[in-house]
Formats: C-alpha cells, structure tokens, sequence
C-alpha cells in the first residue's frame, strides 16, 4: 500500500535533491517552449486550431473509430478493441505467445504503463524490454515514470552513473552524459537485432489513411516497431484524427508544448506490415484500441474535453504544484494537471478524488494546454461531482469526498451571505470575541504569520465614514 | 473485426454523441512564399541546428561522399543497388578497397548481423525536404528498405534542393499524399539520433544514426521552383 498521498507530498517537499532535479528540468523545459513560440497570435491561431481538430474528432469519435479500423484492415494492420486494461493485457499476451516470443522491446508509452503491461507481462514469464533511455534507466531503478515527456527527470547524472555502475560493472565508471548515452546504445543494440516482437505507443491515429503517428528522438520506436517480425500498437481511443492533412497543426503543437523542438528527430508514419517483395518490416502489425474509462468520459459535454490531450506535458512543466512535487508523488500513471483530471475519472473519486483538490486553480495549465483543455474548470467540476453537486457524470465515485464539516460550513456561509441581519451579527461577534482565536494554528502558521481578525469590520468602517449605501 | 468489447464501447459512444457529425474545422495550409535560395538557406540553418550535416554537390557527389566517409573512418557504405542513385553511386565510387561497397538488396533475415554490427554507413536517397525544421521526408520502398536509414552509425542521403517546400503542411497536401496512399513507413528526419532523457542535456547518437550527411544537389541555379500548389 503506498503512503497517503499527504504524507507523499511531505516526502517530496523534503527531498531537496528531487526538488533542485525538478527544478533545473522544469525552468528549462519552460523557457524552450516560450522561445518555441515567440509569435504570440501564431500560438493563439495555432492552439484554436488544434482545439477544434480533437474536437471535431472527439464529435464524431465512433465514425472516426469504424474509418480507422477499415482502413487499417485495408492497409493489413490487424485492429483489437478491449474495454479493460485487463483484457488490451490479455490480448498483447495472446499475440506474444503466438509468436512465440520471450521478451518485447518497447518505445515509450503512456498506455502501457496504464494497462502495467510490463508487470503482466512478466507475471507471465515475458520480459519486457524499455528502450527510451529514461524509461531504460527507470526499469534499471525499479521506478516509474515521474514525466509523461521526460520519465527520468527527477534524477541527476550521478544518480544514473551509479545506476549504471551497479547493473553494468563491465562498462568503466563515468558520469559524462554522452558517456552514459553511449553505454546505453551498445547494450540495446543487442536487443534490437535480435528482438522479434516490438511494442509501441501511438501518437496520432489517422482514420482516413490507415495511419499510425509515432513522434521521438531517439530511433528506438523505429526499432521497436520496424526490426521485429511482430509489431503491437497501444493506442486509448480517443488519439484518432479525421484526415492526414490535420496531423502537421497537432505535430507542431505537440513538439515545441512539450520540448520546445520544432520537430522530433524522428515522424513515423505507419501505414501497415511488410508488403509483397519488401525486404524488411514487421509482418504482421497489430493495433490495440483501449478505452478504460474513456467511452465514459465522453459522454460528458464538459468532462469529454480530457480527451482532446495530446500528452505533451505542458500543463505539468507550467504548474506550481507539480514543479515542487515531481510525478511520484501523484502516485499515478498521468501527473500534474492533466493527471489529476484524467486519473480520478480512471480510477473513481474515491480513491483519486484529493488530487482534484491539490490545486490552486491558478490557471497556468490552462493557459499553455495547445488544444486549449480548460484543466482548472474540469478540476472543479471534479471537486463538485466528489462532493455530489451539480450535473451527474457517472464519474466513479461521485459524492464521495462529501464531508459534513465542509457542509455545515458552506451551510452557515450561505445562511449568512443571504441574510444581511445574521452576516451584521456574524462579523459582530467576529470582531468582537476575536481574542478568542487562538495564537498557535498548527503547522500552517509555522512559516506564517497567523491571520489577525481586525478590531472592525469593513461594514462597520464604511458606516462609521458615513457610507449609507451598504 | 466484430467483438463484445467493440459493440461495447461503440454503442457508450454513441450514446455520447447526440449532435450528429461535425465537419471538418477549417485548416488552411500553412506554407511561406521563399525563394528556391531562401528555402536552401532555411533547410540548411534548421537541420545544422540539430547537428545534420549539410553540404552541397554537384554531379560528382560520390567522390564528395568518398572524402567526408573516408574522414570518419569509414570501411564501408551500404547502399540500395536498384535505385538510380545506387546505379550512380556505384559508378562513379573511386576507390571500392578504401570504402567498401555494400548492396543492400537481400531481405533483412539474410543480412541482420551484418547490418546491425558490421556497417558503418548507409546512403539512401529522399523524397524531397522541409525548409521550416531541415527536415528530410523518405518513403522506403522495395528497393530501399526502412532499416537501411536507421541502423548504421552514419546515415548519408543524396535531397534535389528543387524537392525542398517550406513546411509539412505543404508537403503533403500539395504531393496529395492522402489520395495516392502512403507507402509501409514515410518517414520525417530531423537530424542524428538524440536524447534529452539525462538532465535535460542533449546527446546525439542514442540508438539511431549518430551522424547524418546531407548532400544537396542543386541543378542549376534552383531557379525553379517545385510545382505550385493546386
């Protein structure tokens, strides 16, 4: 059982190594993206743009879904559909026995680490291999990923040299980054030439070619989804798109949100298997459609906007809360922003509500958000759906961060803010028992001044200055 | 392929979507006017600022590759002996005992080992550029097969300068590359291989190419420009 997400945050506060990791990260992470965009009605244009594109296919999201799968076919990628992450598992099992396989290369995905794929998988004898190099020096760790973008951030070099030391004695000592790169190239050379099943992520799906978008840096998701004979494709269904024509505006939106770049290195466009008479390629080419909540979701007019995400990362680089904590202490596959809305309707309020709460609903993520998501206006709904107010969702959990104490409150705040007599009464004896307010508020008044109640109210003053208008 | 699952999830979603099909949001394509030295200019400062290396040919551009190749100690060049640009690169190679010449033309079973251990660099020819992110744009085909970019340490590719269009965008719709259909695996290339995963610091050669050379070949004086948009 993890510590409570309370006691996780004091960790996190206290570790000043993460703390000084994390901020190195997210400050440069920050800038590059505002050099990214140094056109201010560029960005905007673009970021409506991208908006109405997931729009629109989150609109016609189950015609989208039909096109996609029949042009897929057409092309020979074989499609799955599982509701659970219980039954994409079983499916990507069933695939890799057929195979015969013993062990999956991987290029990153988020969607995995939703299904925990690489546990289920190993619970089944099948090794799977993490071929990004963050996510390679997190499997060496025993750790997950703290960053959708950058799954290694909270460590520093000389972490990962140790790391490196102690799983691969062989390879000199070193803390030099390129050093450490290249340590890591000639282990997974090996995987890769002999790997003859490959898994991988989806970054687009484009309904009208058949098409699956993989962006990345490194040349692993090549690997993975071009050297084996097997190639599995994990994709949410909510990552389609209508036509190709709309990938260049989302591709330039994700890239320089995310990592200031005005491209990856690398844009896999996939469009099938090995043909007749090619010489290299998967032959067979397999796409897994997972909903896990996210048919759910977009049933909601409001709620259904979590789904426009393209898992650039931006809202949690920009946010106050994510900056100083890092992504473990989430305790969740998605952190930050984007996390804490997506994760409580994942998993119910019950269990995920708090983080709908660890929010100062500055609005920076709202901001930056390329497809425009309104994070901070689906955080409160999330807190009134927890608390069972408002419109009814079906969000798992609903009403059950309910609390009296907040009731009675919010109860007497009402009572008094409707009833001039009573609130003239509340502040009275407000002002006037304030000696009653005790001195020592606990740890919040530690590192701050406790608030002192003044000797008069506002209303008292004004009338006092002769303000007859209340 | 029909299934429980599938029903399932069709049918919450179409319970979701009660407003009938939305059209398409207007999506005007992006392109600048640059002139053929302009958009050169643009696709060499772009990928150069990713550590590509950009260096212009004429019709000799083998004995160029010869000399860069031979300058980072390379013993051997695979290459794709079906295409037009192998035909041209194996006759006019100067010297095969210096950098031999490998032709690629095997399926990947009968050559993986040499492939992945024993090459130091490949050539492979594009289909043409992207001036905005010196971006190469490749279409493997039977002839020139996806791995043959990726593998090696050192990826050489022969761009027409004429074939460079300003963005993406433009690429695609004006080569309309949704109505002709796309091949297995198109490919964008921006640069050598890289990671940013340790401390955000940039390291080139991750587990793709280390090193990646652009030749251009410009034919004349890149007056003309590729073919507008329709």
């Amino acid at each position: 059982m993890p510590p409570e997400f309370a006691v996780r945050v004091g960790q996190a506060l206290d570790n000043e190594r993460l703390r000084r990791n994390l901020r190195r990260t997210m400050d440069g992470l920050v800038a590059k993206r505002r050099q990214a965009f140094p056109d201010i009605h560029e960005l905007a244009v673009l970021r409506r743009r991208g908006k109405l594109i997931r729009a629109q296919a989150l609109a016609n999201l189950p015609d989208l879904l039909l096109e996609l799968e029949a042009n897929c076919e057409r092309n020979g990628i074989r499609v799955h559909w599982a509701e659970t992450v219980a039954e994409g598992n079983a499916i990507v099992l069933d695939l890799l026995r057929r195979q015969g396989a013993r062990r999956v290369i991987k290029g990153k995905s988020m969607v995995s680490e939703e299904m925990g794929l690489n546990h289920h998988l190993e619970a089944q004898g099948i090794q799977a291999v993490e071929t990004d190099l963050g996510e390679f020096i997190l499997q060496l760790a025993g750790e997950r990923p703290s960053h959708i973008i950058a799954p290694a951030i909270h460590k520093d070099r000389r972490e990962i040299a140790a790391l490196f030391a102690a799983h691969f004695p062989e390879y000199p000592y070193t803390e030099d980054i390129e050093g450490l790169t290249a340590i890591a190239r000639r282990i997974m050379r090996e995987h890769f030439g002999q790997a003859i099943a490959g898994l991988s992520g989806v970054n687009f799906a484009i309904a009208e070619t058949g098409t699956l978008c993989l962006v990345e840096n490194e040349g692993n998701g090549r690997l993975c989804t071009t050297a084996p004979d097997l190639h599995i494709a994990v994709c949410g269904i909510e990552k389609v798109i209508a036509r190709l024509d709309q990938l260049p505006p989302l591709l330039t939106l994700l890239t320089r949100s995310a990592t200031g770049q005005p491209i990856t290195t690398y844009v896999n466009l996939i469009s099938g298997p090995r043909r007749a008479g090619e010489r290299d390629g998967p032959r067979e080419v397999h796409l897994i459609l997972l909903d896990n909540g996210r048919s759910r979701m977009h049933r909601d007019r409001q709620l259904r906007a979590t789904l426009r995400c393209i898992r650039c990362g931006a809202c949690m680089n920009h946010c106050p809360v994510y900056t100083r904590l890092g992504g473990h202490a989430y305790g969740t596959v998605y952190p930050g922003p984007i996390g804490s809305v997506l994760e409580p309707q994942l998993q119910g309020l019950e269990r995920q509500g708090e983080l709908a709460e660890a929010s100062s609903l500055c609005g920076a993520c709202g901001e930056v958000c390329p497809v425009r998501i309104p994070l901070p206006g689906l955080l409160r709904r999330l807190r009134a759906e927890g608390a069972g107010e408002g419109e009814d969702a079906g969000v798992p959990g609903r009403g059950s961060r309910r609390k009296a104490p907040q009731r009675l409150i919010w109860t007497l705040w009402r009572l008094t803010h409707a009833h001039p007599a009573l609130y003239r009464l509340a502040t009275h004896l407000a002002t006037r028992l304030r000696w009653l307010v005790p001195t020592g508020l606990g740890p919040w008044a530690r590192t701050r001044a406790a608030p002192v109640i003044a000797p008069r109210s506002l209303h008292e003053l004004a009338r006092a200055e002769g303000f007859a208008h209340e | 392929m029909s299934s429980p699952a599938r029903e399932a999830i069709l049918q919450r979603l179409r319970r979701g979507v009660a407003t009938g099909p939305r059209p398409a949001p207007e999506n005007p394509v992006r392109r600048f006017d640059w002139s053929p030295p302009e958009r050169l200019r643009r696709f060499t400062a772009a990928l150069t600022a990713v550590r590509g290396e950009v260096i212009p040919v004429g019709d000799d551009w083998p004995a160029t590759l010869f000399s860069r190749l031979s300058a980072k100690g390379a013993t051997n060049l695979r290459f794709a002996p079906a295409t037009a640009l192998g035909a041209e690169l194996a006759a006019a190679w100067p010297d095969r005992g210096a950098i031999t010449l490998i032709p690629h033309d095997q399926p990947i079973e009968a050559c993986r080992a040499e492939l992945f251990s024993a090459t130091d660099a490949s050539l492979t020819g594009c289909l043409g550029g992207i001036a905005e992110t010196g971006t190469l744009v490749l279409w493997p085909s039977i002839q020139e097969p996806r791995l043959l970019s990726l593998v090696p340490p050192i990826h050489a590719v022969v761009l027409e300068a004429d074939r460079i269009r300003s963005t993406f965008h433009e690429f695609l719709v004006a080569e309309d590359w949704a109505g002709r259909g796309l091949p297995t695996n198109a490919l964008l290339i921006s640069g050598p291989s890289k990671s940013a995963d340790i401390e955000q610091t940039l390291a080139y050669g991750v587990h793709g190419p280390k090193e990646l050379l652009v030749l251009v070949r410009v034919k004349g004086d890149t007056a003309d420009p590729p073919p507008a948009l329709a």
